[in-house]
């Protein structure tokens, strides 16, 4: 973090006068603590291989990606458009453990109006759940991965894990679908530098022009479609190198 | 032991909108003052510079501007038959942190109450006579009246540059403003912002049922504005990301685009971030508080003594700080004794979402700011007549809609399945031509016996300290309201020419994880009685009176608005009282 740097770096009044210094703490007086150049901006996606997953859970989370998100003849489905990749980089990243949730013991199952309480991560999730596809698919298929069987059957997998009538060893299936279908949507709509949304897939079905900042010109030009490309936080792709993968 | 630091005049708890008000009053009065923030410093260039403020992943998602719930969270349950579980990750509202606090990443609805909200329990009583209200219902009136914060909620608004149409300046209705506010001594410093396309067919559509829609009150700026304080906000550019964002273009009225830039100038001010206070301190009479302990990001341990201690946390931090300092006495629900966790209330927002038809309707809904709109008050507070329905309360209504992020807003019409390629045609065929505002309605939330917050008996935070417990759900009177105030909102829907109708009346019970608002108040109400309240008029607390309490939590009850305005013109009032009362002579400012 950038930010820890900068705190560094200022005065911090009171913790020399009591001889301590405090990593973060600090204290703001005198001026704002601003100095040029100092920002905290995003983590882009690191290209290159699958930094969680296993080459064969990575496959098979792209096959599940592209069944929950087709691809037509218009938009790429879950795979081209990198959902798969998107949802790797997040469970290496804060989100694969739940960083900043209150996870402190007890944990006990509550009301649905009382949330997540789980001490499950969405990192172990993923990996008991997909070990257990695998092994379902692998018995019931003749050996084969959820990602070389046939798409009806791997849609009739996703409906069971959706409907809790598959149940997978020692991992809830409808928990595993409710996670991997609202990353997989996350994936096709975040912004391209998390490594889904290829080419602003995503955006460009849907009509969102992305990250614009900037819309006095049309706020009052009612009901005529907005007129220019979308754009992410990095420019558009035809600015920047593609990514692997 | 906390290592004893040099005694202040004042100190205060938390740097948001309220300790930055009154940071920046009492500093121009003289006094030395300093204030601990337990979130981090934030500055709109370094923080959420327009380069990638815009990411909807990351902030709205991912919480990146709030308090993360492993430092602090409270648990929850419905009544007192359940066990209560700690929220795990925000839901329902969300908890700023930082300075700035809330003021960095609210929408900028910039409200005033009606003038009866303030004489609620007196209004309705008188109007509808004493058995009209629910029993375990406990409303109160605020002790302040609408006439006596009018001065103040002008300063904010002054201070915050907001953009409006008057809509009753000194008692004269003014045309396209909103007739049913209370008098207004000024108009809006800035004109409404423009309206997209929705927005301006809401009001079309409304005008033609009858009602008299008007501009949302915005501190996103129509126009480049500079403050009394001298600090300049630029124009808003409708970019679609402000709730849960902070704003790169000095155009959303905060803390830090209208005070910090001037406070943090003042050689008698200075703020601590990321160092939280842990408990107030009081001498062996425990009618005086003495300062505060704060532990900073290492772990240890601080006393800062201070003359006069501002509890300016957000609301239910208020409570609990309270609470774990021994201040007060803690409410029972059982006996109705106590004050301190008590009333807490919080917001019934509902809504319709209007599907159209895309040959003929594109909407941009990526076009927006956070507090754009359309809105009509026909339906809010006493402005409609209860006797015949049932229910109190109401709310303001309208196309509010502040965005088209993709992430969280792709509503699809029901009964299409959750994914496969009908999900993916219905994103593609509904996102430009469906007006989808999460809280079209803004209905109030009154008060009622068993909806309160004391300590929990299990969960505990970092420090050790016991998490606040907040027992909270519906009752009949707002489940009344919000099917009452949907219906007619959903009429104004259909009006605008949509194919397909959704209404989505707020149901029970109440529930922690879909957000609805962060208006969350109460537990340490204010009044002119200290037999039901826990600071008085000017939020001086009853039992320690050189401690003030600031925030929603003094909301004895919420109204159908957005709380900030009426929360900032109470800190201005108190500020006003301290500087020309309190100074002169310490001590309580209404005598029990």
């Amino acid at each position: 973090m950038a930010g820890i740097a900068r705190r560094r770096l200022l005065t911090t009044t009171a913790w020399l006068l009591c001889g301590a210094a405090s990593a973060r703490a600090m204290t703001v007086k005198g001026a704002l603590p601003w100095a040029p150049g100092e920002a905290d901006p995003p983590q882009p996606a690191r290209p290159g291989p699958w930094v969680f997953f296993t080459p064969e859970e990575g496959a098979d989370v792209e096959a599940l990606a592209d069944r929950l998100i087709p691809p037509d003849p218009d938009t790429p489905g879950g795979r081209d458009s990198g959902c798969a990749v998107f949802i790797d980089r997040q469970l290496a990243g804060a989100y694969g453990s739940y960083q900043g949730y209150y996870m402190r013991p007890p944990f006990q199952d509550g009301s649905k109006e009382q949330g997540m309480q789980s001490p499950v991560t969405p990192a172990q999730r993923y990996r008991a759940a997909l070990a257990a596809l695998d092994k379902h698919c692998r018995a019931a298929f003749a050996g084969k991965p959820f990602a070389q069987i046939p798409d009806d059957q791997k849609d009739a997998i996703i409906r069971g894990l959706e409907s809790s009538s598959l149940q997978l060893d020692g991992s809830s299936g409808r928990a595993f679908f409710e996670l991997l279908l609202k990353d997989t949507q996350h994936g096709f709509l975040a912004d391209p530098i998390y490594g889904g949304n290829r080419d602003m897939a995503g955006w460009k079905m849907i009509g969102f022009p992305g990250a614009r900042y900037d819309y006095r010109d049309w706020v009052e030009r009612h009901n005529e479609p907005y007129p220019r490309p979308p754009m992410g936080i990095e420019g558009r792709p035809a600015w920047t190198p593609p990514r692997s993968q | 032991m906390p290592r004893k630091l040099p005694g202040k005049d004042v100190v205060i708890i938390g740097l948001g909108w309220t300790g930055s008000i009154l940071a920046h009053e009492l500093t121009a009065a003289g006094l030395d003052v300093v204030a601990i923030e337990r979130g981090p410093w934030r500055d709109t260039a370094t923080d959420f510079p327009p380069s990638y403020a815009p990411d909807e992943l990351r902030y709205r998602l991912h919480h990146e501007l709030f308090l993360r719930p492993a430092q602090s969270t409270l648990t929850f349950r419905n009544n007192p038959s359940q066990t209560a579980l700690p929220i795990r990750t925000w839901g329902a509202f969300m908890l700023g942190n930082g300075a700035g606090g809330a003021g960095v990443h609210w929408n900028a609805e910039t409200w005033r109450f009606l003038p009866t909200d303030f004489t609620l329990r007196s209004h309705l009583t008188q109007r509808y006579g004493a058995a009209f209200l629910p029993e375990d219902m406990t409303i109160q009136d605020w002790g302040v009246t609408y006439d006596e914060l009018e001065p103040y909620y002008d300063r904010f608004e002054h201070l915050c540059g907001t953009s409006g149409t008057a809509g009753n300046l000194r008692g004269v209705i003014q045309e396209g403003g909103n007739p049913f506010e209370g008098p207004r001594s000024r108009a809006y410093p800035t004109p409404a912002q423009k309206q997209p396309f929705s927005h301006t067919l809401f009001a079309q559509a409304a005008r033609e049922m009858g009602y008299k829609p008007f501009p949302q009150p915005s501190g996103n700026l129509s126009q480049a504005y500079t403050n009394p304080l001298g600090v300049t906000l630029g124009p808003c550019t409708y970019c679609g990301f402000c709730e849960w964002f902070g704003c790169g273009n000095y155009s959303k009225a905060s803390p830090q685009t209208t005070i910090l830039p001037v406070l943090v100038r003042q050689p008698n001010f200075e703020a601590r971030t990321e160092c939280e206070v842990t408990r107030i301190l009081l001498d062996s009479t425990g009618k005086r508080a003495t300062g505060v302990v704060y532990a900073d990001t290492s772990g240890e341990e601080w006393e800062q003594p201070a003359d006069i201690v501002l509890l300016c946390a957000f609301s239910i931090f208020n409570v609990w700080l309270l609470m774990l300092s021994g201040i007060g006495e803690r409410y029972d629900p059982q006996t109705g004794r106590g004050h301190i966790g008590r009333n807490f209330s919080h917001q019934t927002v509902s809504s319709a979402i209007g599907f159209f038809d895309r040959r003929k309707f594109n909407f941009n809904p990526f076009i927006a700011s956070g507090a754009i709109g359309m809105c009509i008050d026909e339906f809010n507070g006493d402005n409609f007549d209860h006797s015949k329905l049932g229910f109190v309360g109401g709310g303001y209504m309208g196309q509010v809609q502040s965005n088209g992020r993709p992430m969280e807003t792709t509503p699809v019409p029901p009964g299409t399945p959750l994914w496969g390629p009908e999900w993916k045609r219905a994103i593609r065929d509904n996102y430009l031509s469906t007006v989808f505002a999460g809280a079209g309605v803004h209905g109030s939330c009154y008060s009622y016996r068993g909806n309160y917050l004391d300590l929990d008996p299990t969960y505990r935070d970092r420090f050790g300290r016991p998490l606040l417990r907040l027992t909270m759900d519906l009752h009949e009177n707002e489940l009344k309201m919000s099917a009452f105030l949907t219906d007619k909102y959903a009429e104004i829907i259909q009006r605008m020419g949509a194919t397909q109708v959704v209404k989505q009346p707020r149901k029970g019970p109440y529930s922690i994880v879909d957000y609805q608002t962060s208006h969350i108040c109460g537990g340490a109400i204010m009044g002119s009685d200290p037999g039901s309240s826990a600071v008085n008029p000017w939020l001086q607390s009853w039992d320690v009176p050189n401690l003030f309490v600031f925030g929603m939590s003094a909301f004895p009850q919420n109204a159908g608005y957005n709380p900030t305005n009426t929360v900032a013109a109470l800190a201005f009032r108190t500020a006003e009282a301290i500087r020309t009362q309190y100074l002169k002579n310490p001590g309580p400012l209404v005598h029990a």
